[in-house]
């Protein structure tokens, strides 16, 4: 088994203003980590960060080895055309440029672990379906079929389950399950508080700063959930230079 | 009708040249129109002006240096516009913007400056017997590496028009296929304006691309689509241009804007008519 992933003292700023900061602690190979906090919190942006997307102004992650280009991501609300015209199946078949790159051949074993990848989310037969025709849900699927194909061993997902109904969601957490059950590491922004609880052995609290990281029923205690709320949204204009970097930098 | 075909190798290289092209440049389109960029191809007709009108001025009219003027005065403005807008806050729409218009401005000065020995109507918009040997050997092969390009980069590309953020996180070089295709773009409008002109050449790119969509609900049948439409333009428009005596670039261009028409009315796909036209509902 891999290395955890570490994240020591990192911070990622925007215009020099942090949207996480300080963040200090390690997710440990195979583990399934929900990320909660309010809006604004820095969740999106950490995720960045775990993908190479965004530099760290401060500290470093250390992703125990594991190559980002591994690492399979699903963004939120991905901003797709939905009026692309792609069929489902081709879609879902880009989950194998790991594999084949920009020029290999897709060898027919491939074209059927693509059907098997569409036929776990819920979606047998809609291989040749233009994707211009599914419904929010029905997409969500066919982005979690691609994610299969990926085989990544850490699963980043922002958001996976906003604006999908019970059903969908409810078949696309048994599909989150079966990840972490393989030995995945999975790590999800989730809103649903409910949900995390009930499926996430460990969450990061965050608001900027880690409130909170460990077992979820810990971690999501009403004081830490308090702590977290009375995060101010906005950036302070007027903030001098983190006092922490200065300390930082004495030492 | 078609005599003047038969009668005058003119029109005959004319067509073979707008036939070559009419293969490879809608395909492009169909990719500018789902990269949201369909006007772009409108700059970068402007952009390659300068590189002509210079290479002119200073070569005379010389096929080689009139289009290596222009691919280097497209390619110019395409690196700067990509480089300004990765490296700075502007958006590449914008970027771009700024760097075709100065690029058209100079063209324009450069060809006033060198005093009537430029035919600024022919550079805009096209002159039949600009296509000697030389001209259709460079549009046919033009064609045939653009297909050839096409065919190998065509995965990555379709990632990356789709999804340029799932290309990012593999680390797939979104950037490269992304220039690269940017680059074929030039090429193709260089080689098409020779015929059609600099301006003209993008409505053999754009209006057969934009037609396709009423035509085909997928990628592969649109580009087929488009590169039938534009054939089906190029031939008529040269028919036109000829009995009408009107300049090529425009005959083709309104030719392949009438077929828009027709496909934006009609066509099997989201046109009018298929909303108009109520059929019956399926059971599930």
């Amino acid at each position: 088994m891999s290395a955890p992933i570490r994240l020591a003292d990192v911070t990622v700023a925007y215009r020099r203003h942090p949207a996480v900061h300080h963040v200090t602690g390690e997710f440990a190979p195979g583990s399934m980590t929900a990320i909660v906090g309010p809006n604004g919190a820095g969740k999106t942006t950490l995720l960045r960060a775990l993908m190479g997307e965004v530099p760290t102004d401060q500290g470093r992650i250390d992703r125990g080895g594991i190559d980002p280009r591994a690492i399979a991501y699903l963004p939120q609300q991905a901003a797709l055309d939905r009026g692309f015209p792609l069929a489902c199946a081709e879609v879902v078949a880009m989950g194998h440029w790991g594999r084949v790159g920009p020029f290999r051949r897709m060898t027919p074993e491939a074209s059927g672990r693509t059907a098997e990848a569409l036929a776990a989310v819920g979606l047998d037969g809609f291989a040749r379906r233009p994707i211009a025709t599914l419904s929010a849900g029905q997409f969500q699927r066919v982005l979690f079929a691609r994610m299969l194909l990926q085989d990544a061993p850490v699963v980043l997902l922002d958001e996976p389950f906003t604006a999908i109904d019970a059903r969908t969601t409810a078949d696309l957490m048994r599909v989150v399950a079966r990840w972490h059950g393989e030995g995945r590491t999975v790590i999800a922004v989730l809103h649903d508080l409910e949900m995390v609880r009930a499926h996430f052995p460990d969450a990061l609290l965050l608001a900027r700063e880690a409130i909170a990281w460990g077992p979820t029923p810990t971690a999501l205690s009403s004081a830490n959930l308090f702590r977290a709320r009375m995060m101010a949204e906005a950036w302070d204009e007027t903030a001098e230079v983190c006092a922490h970097d200065e300390t930082r930098r004495a030492a | 009708m078609f005599e003047p075909f038969f009668e005058f190798a003119f029109m005959r290289r004319a067509l073979v040249g707008c036939l070559a092209l009419s293969l490879s440049a809608p395909p492009l389109g169909v990719f500018l129109v789902l990269r949201r960029l369909s006007l772009i191809g409108d700059a970068l007709g402007h952009a390659i002006l300068p590189g002509v009108a210079f290479a002119v001025a200073v070569f005379g009219l010389s096929l080689l240096a009139m289009s290596v003027g222009g691919v280097l005065a497209g390619l110019a403005v395409v690196l700067g516009a990509g480089l300004a807008a990765r490296g700075t806050a502007l958006r590449e729409d914008a970027s771009l913007a700024g760097f075709y218009l100065v690029a058209l401005a100079l063209g324009v000065a450069i060809v006033s400056a060198s005093g009537g020995r430029i035919d600024l109507m022919a550079l805009l918009f096209g002159a039949v017997l600009a296509v000697d040997d030389p001209a259709l050997l460079f549009m046919a092969g033009t064609a045939s590496v653009t297909l050839i390009a096409l065919a190998v980069m065509w995965r990555p590309l379709v990632i990356e028009t789709f999804d340029p953020g799932f290309l990012r996180a593999a680390r797939g070089r979104g950037a490269v296929w992304h220039l690269g295709f940017l680059a074929l773009v030039v090429l193709n409008l260089v080689a098409a304006f020779h015929a059609l002109g600099t301006l003209m050449a993008v409505g053999l790119m754009m209006l057969p691309a934009t037609a396709a969509r009423f035509w085909s609900a997928s990628l592969g049948g649109q580009v087929v689509a488009a590169a039938l439409l534009a054939m089906v333009a190029s031939a008529t428009g040269l028919t036109l241009s000829f009995h009408a005596d009107v300049p090529t670039g425009p005959a083709i261009v309104l030719t392949a804007g009438a077929l828009w028409l027709v496909s934006l009315a009609a066509g099997p796909q989201g046109s009018l008519l298929a909303q108009v036209l109520r059929r019956p509902h399926y059971a599930g």
